[in-house]
């Protein structure tokens, strides 16, 4: 009975509803954007490492490397373009 | 009566009345002519129903040429309007309309469909498969791409086609100097279109990954199915920002958000920034497939194999990071400073060195090969002159300092013609016509097909090297007319010239597909060019199952070394064959996307929702529908075997 149990999944899943809590406490709850802003990017990224790597497998099958490279070179994309943004509109802004 | 009104064309023209008769003319004739050879049966069962990767890939190919001829007509009307000074041909809003259209158009709805129709159609036979991952959803990516391409094309006649540029850069495309609807068509036809094409993106890197044939280790892959992997990753990459940029765009329109407006917190450059993010990586979504293309021809009529494999893979691999690394490059000048330009320069310059690597390796292929000038051969020969002009042009441009005066002007204009015309149209007509056989079972005729070459090669010349002067002589590209002082007048007459025999040289090719339908031979085998990779392993046309054995495959060219060096490709017995139903859920859905769409561009909130409704309707079937495919027994195989002529190899 006990191999059967889908603990793990079950646990992830109240670990999302928290996530999710929390990240909705920005709203009713009175506190400064940068604060406000730190705890909604730093949830939902974990948010999204939590899908990914538990509800959608991404670890367990056996092209791992396939599906990590695809993740890192996305990430890398994204960090660029979003830097990269910020430097040409905000900061490199004259 | 007030419903209606906004149906209407903001800016009519006796020209786009005479449209709207010729397109319901056609419809009529299409729907009578569908009825009376009784054909309404045969088109929905083999074709707006089909998920056969071949079938799609033809119809992305008459989408395609439609839309190469749509844009065309736009091409024309532009280059007669500027063939002489204050010309009245066109009016200043009509030539902004078309020149938008143009645009979008060529890009969108003509170069994407064209590589589409290439991946589709080869991509699966290189790799010995029998179909693509999700066959479905390659039907769905079609019919998205199909109903946006429609839904835009409508807006001429119906409401207005947008005038904001193809690359509608706020705030000029906000609701305030932007009132009719064309832009909203823009905003939501190039979405749902988007939409298919980020689908597609996925299914082809599934289907490269995961369905290759035994043996065929990713270092094995033909060069051709390589670009298109490399494709379909930047793809899945840079579309999702495009989405996400129209969808803001969509709620400043619609819905009066500030993103791009120019108070209320709104950055009207960050639409520029965002659309630049997606558009530079789309030149190469664009041009990579066609260098795959490129390396196919030119290894198979130079007769060897293709020189440096691995230096092309990893080309192309460096490409794929630094084209999310360039893209302020096009806008230079709008206020960032010379660090920013610096740095952005750099990266525009690296970009140029793996592009250099790969025509160097096509030109040591070339070298020693015993070159047969066939008419696919003699496109990729003129295209490495061609698109070095356009090439070099880019370097000019990539550098800041320098770009403060070419940008905007018709200098710019003439590079990227010079390099998306030898670049992609070159390299699509050389694939139409070097996987012509392998698609209808016959060549297209050469002596034509080799005239349309040089008559298109030279028309380019002609058509865009004068822009390069009229451009450094500060001609600024969109302008509507200029004055006799100007000087520009005969740069852009010779311009027109060039403009004009290009038509010559499109419609040769149409001659050359009636001709050849009516008098080239039928009896040409399966592998008329003598060529290396897995397509020509089976025959022409292709049957459904693409190849009645997997093939085996143990080196890169695996068919030539089964042709020449006695490699067994095909081993073992026939067996049973797994094949995808059909499904008339891609057609439904994107038609009812149309809907959306169209609902959406007037904002008739009702119809929207319904249709939302529908298409959550489409999904939730589709998702408890119990389909498991179907089989093809031994006896039908070896019966279209038998067909066919036999085994190939
Ligand atoms: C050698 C590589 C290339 C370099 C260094 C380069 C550089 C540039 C630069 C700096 C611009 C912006 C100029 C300005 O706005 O003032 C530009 C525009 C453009 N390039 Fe290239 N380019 C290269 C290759 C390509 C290729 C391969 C394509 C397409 C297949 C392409 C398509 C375009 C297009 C469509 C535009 C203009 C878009 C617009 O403003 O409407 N380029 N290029
Ligand atoms: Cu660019």
């Amino acid at each position: 009975m006990k191999e059967l149990f889908p603990i793990k999944q079950v646990m992830g899943f109240i670990f999302s509803l928290v996530l999710t809590a929390v990240a909705l406490a920005v709203y009713f709850f009175d506190m400064s954007f940068t604060a406000g802003m730190t705890i909604l990017l730093v949830t939902a990224f974990i948010q999204a490492g939590l899908q990914l790597v538990m509800f959608m497998h991404a670890g367990e099958s056996e092209d791992k490397a396939h599906i990590y490279t695809n993740v890192y070179y996305g990430i890398f994309i994204a960090i660029v373009t979003i830097l990269g943004t910020l430097l040409t509109m905000v900061w490199g802004y004259v | 009566m007030e419903f209606f009104e906004r149906f209407a064309i903001p800016h009519p023209s006796p020209a786009i009345y005479a449209s709207m008769v010729a397109i319901g003319l056609t419809v009529i004739a299409i729907i009578a002519g569908l009825t009376y050879f009784k054909k309404w049966g045969y088109l929905w069962r083999e074709w707006l129903t089909t998920v056969d990767h071949k079938r799609i890939g033809i119809m992305y190919l008459i989408s395609a040429l439609l839309m190469l001829f749509r844009g065309g007509a736009d091409a024309i009307m532009m280059r007669a309007q500027l063939s002489m000074p204050e010309n009245k041909l066109l009016d200043a809003q009509h030539y902004n309309e078309i020149f938008t259209t143009h645009g979008v158009v060529m890009i969108m709805f003509m170069a994407m469909p064209f590589i589409m129709a290439l991946m589709n159609f080869v991509v699966p036979l290189q790799i010995g498969a029998r179909d693509v991952a999700f066959p479905r959803l390659n039907a769905l990516s079609f019919w998205l791409f199909f109903m946006g391409a429609m839904l835009f094309n409508i807006s001429f006649v119906i409401g207005g086609s947008p005038d904001a540029g193809w690359t509608s850069y706020f705030p000029l495309a906000g609701t305030e100097f932007s009132e009719s609807v064309g832009t909203n068509y823009y905003m939501i036809a190039l979405q749902i279109a988007g939409i298919g094409t980020l689908a597609t993106g996925i299914n082809f890197m599934t289907t490269i990954l995961k369905m290759r044939a035994p043996g065929m280790t990713l270092m094995k892959m033909p060069m051709f199915t390589w670009s298109a992997f490399i494709t379909n990753i930047i793809i899945v990459f840079a579309f999702p920002v495009l989405t996400v940029a129209l969808a803001m765009g969509t709620l400043d329109r619609l819905f009066a958000s500030n993103f791009f407006t120019t108070n209320n917190g709104g950055m009207d450059m960050l639409w520029a920034n965002l659309f630049w993010v997606w558009g530079h990586p789309e030149v190469y979504i664009l041009v990579l497939p066609a260098f795959g293309i490129y390396s196919e021809i030119i290894s198979t009529f130079a007769r060897r194999n293709l020189y440096g494999y691995k230096s092309m893979v990893a080309s192309m691999v460096i490409i794929s990071l630094l084209s999310f690394l360039v893209w302020v490059h096009h806008f230079f000048t709008m206020g960032q400073g010379a660090f920013v330009n610096s740095i952005f320069s750099i990266t525009t310059m690296a970009i140029a060195v793996p592009t250099g690597v790969k025509i160097f390796n096509w030109l040591f292929t070339l070298w020693k090969g015993k070159i047969v000038i066939t008419t696919p051969m003699l496109y990729s020969l003129l295209f490495i002159p061609l698109f070095t002009i356009g090439g070099v042009t880019g370097v000019m441009l990539g550098m800041s300092a320098a770009d403060y005066q070419y940008h905007n002007t018709m200098f710019l204009v003439a590079h990227f013609h010079l390099v998306i015309i030898p670049g992609v149209v070159f390299a699509m007509l050389a694939g139409l016509t070097y996987y012509w056989p392998k698609m209808f079972g016959f060549m297209l005729n050469e002596r034509l097909g080799k005239l349309s070459a040089w008559i298109i090669s030279i028309s380019t010349l002609v058509a865009f090297i004068p822009m390069f002067f009229s451009g450094l002589d500060g001609q600024a590209r969109r302008m509507y007319t200029y004055s006799e002082q100007a000087g520009f007048t005969m740069w852009n007459m010779i311009s027109f010239v060039g403009a004009a025999g290009l038509a010559i040289g499109f419609a040769l090719i149409v001659y050359n597909i009636y001709y050849s339908i009516r008098y080239a031979p039928r009896d040409i085998g399966s592998d008329p060019w003598d060529a290396r990779s897995l397509e020509w392993a089976t025959h022409s046309p292709v049957p459904e199952y693409n190849f009645a054995i997997v093939p085996n495959v143990d080196s890169t060219e695996a068919f030539w070394d089964a042709k020449k060096k006695g490699h067994k490709l095909f081993k073992g017995e026939l067996e049973k064959i797994h094949m995808p139903n059909n499904s008339p859920i891609p057609f439904i859905m994107s038609s009812i996307f149309f809907v959306w769409g169209f609902s959406f561009v007037f904002a008739m909130w009702i119809p929207l929702i319904i249709a939302t409704i529908g298409i959550f309707g489409c999904m939730a079937y589709q998702s408890f529908e119990k389909d498991h495919g179907r089989y093809i027994s031994v006896e039908e195989i070896k019966e279209t075997e038998e067909k066919l002529g036999g085994p190939t190899v």
